[in-house]
């Protein structure tokens, strides 16, 4: 489904990604973890189309080539990207932002427009999902919500989306042991046979509610080991320094 | 910010104007210059009552002894005041039985800007006075409002029906020496609108009327009075567009408010006047003098939504008279390409335990220069007097401008005034998130601005809020991506 060959991206002339290659299944679930500074976010960002990066490489997700698009296409070809810090937009109703946007992409794709009454009908299995209260809808986009919501809000999102591939940015960072569990089991549940997900995380602690098939170890903006499940728990015991990691060598990596 | 995006925001609110037609009819236009002459054959070509005459003339007389401002922050090129004409009328004006009488060419003008009369008449609850260069030629639901005791006409015809009631309360908040572009109008004013609300009714419909500038080089000048009796409640529209032109346009309109004992009036306007070329070529000056008197447990409300116009001088006002008064202001000014906004509002407070809200959003673009420009003037008497301000700008693009210029008189220590004011960019972080969720750049961008606007945009008569946003984003289309 997706298939990332050699990526490379830098910033003002600074290398962030050094040729990443990363083929993610149908279905599948992904982790890439890493120290601070090791690319995780801008690897994300590079694949939801952010400007100001200079990328070479390539990006393919159901064989169309992403790095070629704008990233309202890329939302329209089915990615989406859970933020690490949702931004707030006052004054814009969550209902209304979010019903915008699942009628954008499907007008890009050729579909009808979704009524208000079946879009109130999706919103609230959605809502459901991450146990959030009627008024949530109500509320301007991630203004004034905490930390726990804004993140909820993003599951929230993704589960009216209905991405092909979503990409959990830090999802779990500063969130408490509820809502860390309340955004997993939300996750889990949108986890799919049509669904491949990539959940970029600096700790084990959601793998522990979130199992995935694969983790990957990025350091230095490559990918400098994959395997399963049992690799993140070798990464708890024993943190990144086996991977050339200088700087966090010793860094516990379990708790907050 | 990346340059790109810089460059995609400064091109945003550069979009060509959409209303920009004209409609040919013919028109009876006096020669251009103003003298007492003038001022008689306005008086004569409308048949006015002597008092009138002398009220017009007393005018003139203060307004040649006066200067033009001089404001901070506005570059105006001089205005020739002889050069313009002050009398211009439809020659064809027609006595009006039903809407079918109305002349073609001005029904079609209507129903270019969106305003299809014969819909609004069996669709709507709205009356609208439809004014083209300053004469009401066709005026509706008249049957209605005069069921509820309404009055809603043409001002001369407020004059020709109405005398009592509109030389008791003409200039009694305006008086004719307030500032030069009052006397101005005091004087030359050809026609506008009148509503007198008896007392204890509460007005059956939103009382709406559409003006429209249509012939060359001719400077407008409009008249309101709005009475509202005790235990009155009225709401009031105002919505303008104007064709497109070569020439600057003089706009110097007088709207006065008196709201009796417990009374209230909603005053909401949208304008969106000819705003110049990218050079701010051919624009309207809009210098507009509007003011409300409250008197006890009264209460005026002032929402405007300004996205037209070369140059904009505005400060809807309100003198909280009566005790427990109440004065509101909302506004959204837009400024973009040369376009300069000053306006703001004035609440004296005179009576005690009187309240007051100001709202002020300012969206800057282009080379715009968005000025807000307030007076909270608590007097001796204003026991227990409070008010809250706030003024957010937004600016779009790196050559625009946001000025915020708060003036707070307080001589009575038990007042309490509050101020707060911000300035923001639409960040690049809220369009790259609005676009990973699907939505285009401009689609983004009209969103990310009408949310800013919300506040006020909550406070328009529902119409007319969805009429604000779409004027908003039709403004801010343009050069994306």
């Amino acid at each position: 489904m997706l298939e990332v060959t050699n990526l490379n991206a830098s910033i003002d002339g600074n290398r962030i990604l050094n040729g990443i290659d990363l083929s993610v299944g149908s279905g599948e679930v992904h982790a890439v973890m890493g120290p601070n500074g090791s690319g995780k976010s801008t690897f994300a960002h590079v694949l939801a189309g952010r400007e100001g990066y200079e990328v070479t490489g390539s990006v393919a997700l159901d064989g169309a080539d992403l790095l070629e698009m704008e990233p309202e296409e890329r939302a329209a070809a089915g990615l989406f990207l859970g933020f690490q810090y949702p931004v707030e937009i006052p004054g814009v109703n969550n209902m209304y932002f979010l019903r915008t946007a699942l009628n954008s992409v499907r007008r890009a794709r050729g579909e009808d427009e979704i009524s208000a009454r079946e879009f109130l009908a999706v919103a609230r299995e959605a809502m459901a999902l991450v146990e959030m209260k009627p008024d949530f809808l109500e509320r301007s986009v991630n203004a004034g919500f905490s930390g726990g919501e804004k993140k909820r809000n993003e599951i929230l999102q993704m589960a009216v989306m209905q991405p092909r591939l979503a990409v959990l940015d830090e999802t779990d960072s500063g969130l408490d042991i509820d809502a860390l569990r309340v955004v997993a089991s939300g996750v889990e549940a949108l986890r799919g046979p049509d669904r491949s997900m990539i959940v970029i995380t600096h700790y084990q602690r959601l793998l522990e509610h979130i199992r995935p098939d694969v983790v990957h170890v990025l350091v230095d903006g490559r990918i400098v080991e994959s395997g399963d499940h049992t690799l993140a728990l070798h990464l708890e015991e024993h943190g990144y320094r086996d991977f050339g990691e200088q700087d966090g060598a010793g860094q516990r990596l379990s708790g907050v | 910010m990346s340059g790109m995006l810089r460059e995609e925001l400064e091109g945003l609110a550069e979009a060509g104007y959409e209303f920009g037609f004209s409609t040919e009819l013919d028109t009876d236009i006096a020669p251009p210059g103003l003298t007492e002459d003038t001022v008689r054959l306005i008086a004569a070509k409308k048949n006015e009552p002597d008092w009138l005459l002398e009220w017009r003339l007393a005018a003139f007389e203060a307004w040649q002894q006066m200067d033009e401002p001089d404001w901070a922050k506005l570059d105006i090129s001089p205005i020739d005041y002889q050069a313009i004409s002050y009398w211009a009328a439809p020659t064809k004006k027609p006595q009006l039985d039903s809407l079918d009488e109305v002349d073609p060419d001005i029904r079609d003008m209507f129903d270019k800007l969106g305003i299809p009369l014969h819909e609004q008449k069996m669709l709507s609850n709205v009356a609208v006075d439809a004014i083209v260069d300053s004469v009401s030629v066709t005026t509706t639901f008249k049957e209605t409002l005069a069921e509820a005791g309404v009055i809603f006409c043409s001002f001369s015809e407020a004059v020709r029906d109405y005398p009592d009631l509109v030389r008791e309360h003409l200039g009694s908040v305006v008086p004719v020496r307030d500032n030069f572009f009052a006397a101005l109008n005091s004087a030359v004013f050809s026609d506008g609108s009148f509503c007198y609300v008896p007392k204890g009714v509460r007005c059956p419909m939103e009382l709406s009327t559409y003006f429209r500038i249509n012939s060359e080089n001719t400077g407008q000048f409009e008249r309101t009075l709005i009475v509202a009796e005790d235990d009155s409640h009225v709401s009031y529209l105002e919505g303008c567009t104007a064709p497109q032109r070569d020439e600057n346009q003089l706009h110097a309109a007088v709207v006065e408010l008196v709201a009796k004992d417990r009374a209230e009036i909603k005053y909401s306007t949208v304008q969106n006047w000819y705003p110049g070329d990218e050079n701010g070529v051919g624009g309207i000056y809009n210098f507009v003098t509007k003011r409300g008197r409250a008197l006890e447990d009264a209460k005026i409300s002032w929402t405007q939504v300004e996205t037209g116009s070369a140059i904009t001088w505005k400060y809807p006002s309100v003198i909280l008279q009566g005790d427990r008064s109440v004065g509101e202001f909302y506004s959204v000014a837009l400024s973009s390409k040369v376009q300069q906004a000053d306006t703001g509002t004035k609440m004296v407070h005179i009576g005690s335990d009187t309240t007051s809200s100001i709202v002020s959003k300012g969206i800057s673009a282009g080379r715009g220069q968005n000025t807000y420009r307030g007076l909270v003037k608590m007097l001796r008497s204003a026991e227990n007097a409070r008010n809250y301000t706030q003024c957010d700008s937004l600016l779009l693009g790196s050559d625009c401008g946001a000025h915020t210029v708060p003036y707070i008189e307080v001589k009575n220590p038990t007042a309490q005034v509050e101020h707060e004011a911000s300035t923001s960019t639409v960040g690049e972080d809220q369009l790259y998130y609005s676009r990973q969720r699907g939505l285009s750049e401009e689609d983004a961008m009209a969103m990310i601005v009408n949310g800013f606007c919300r506040e006020v945009f909550n406070e328009l008569p529902m119409e007319f809020a969805v009429e604000a946003q779409r004027l908003l984003s039709v403004s801010l289309e343009g050069s994306v991506g």
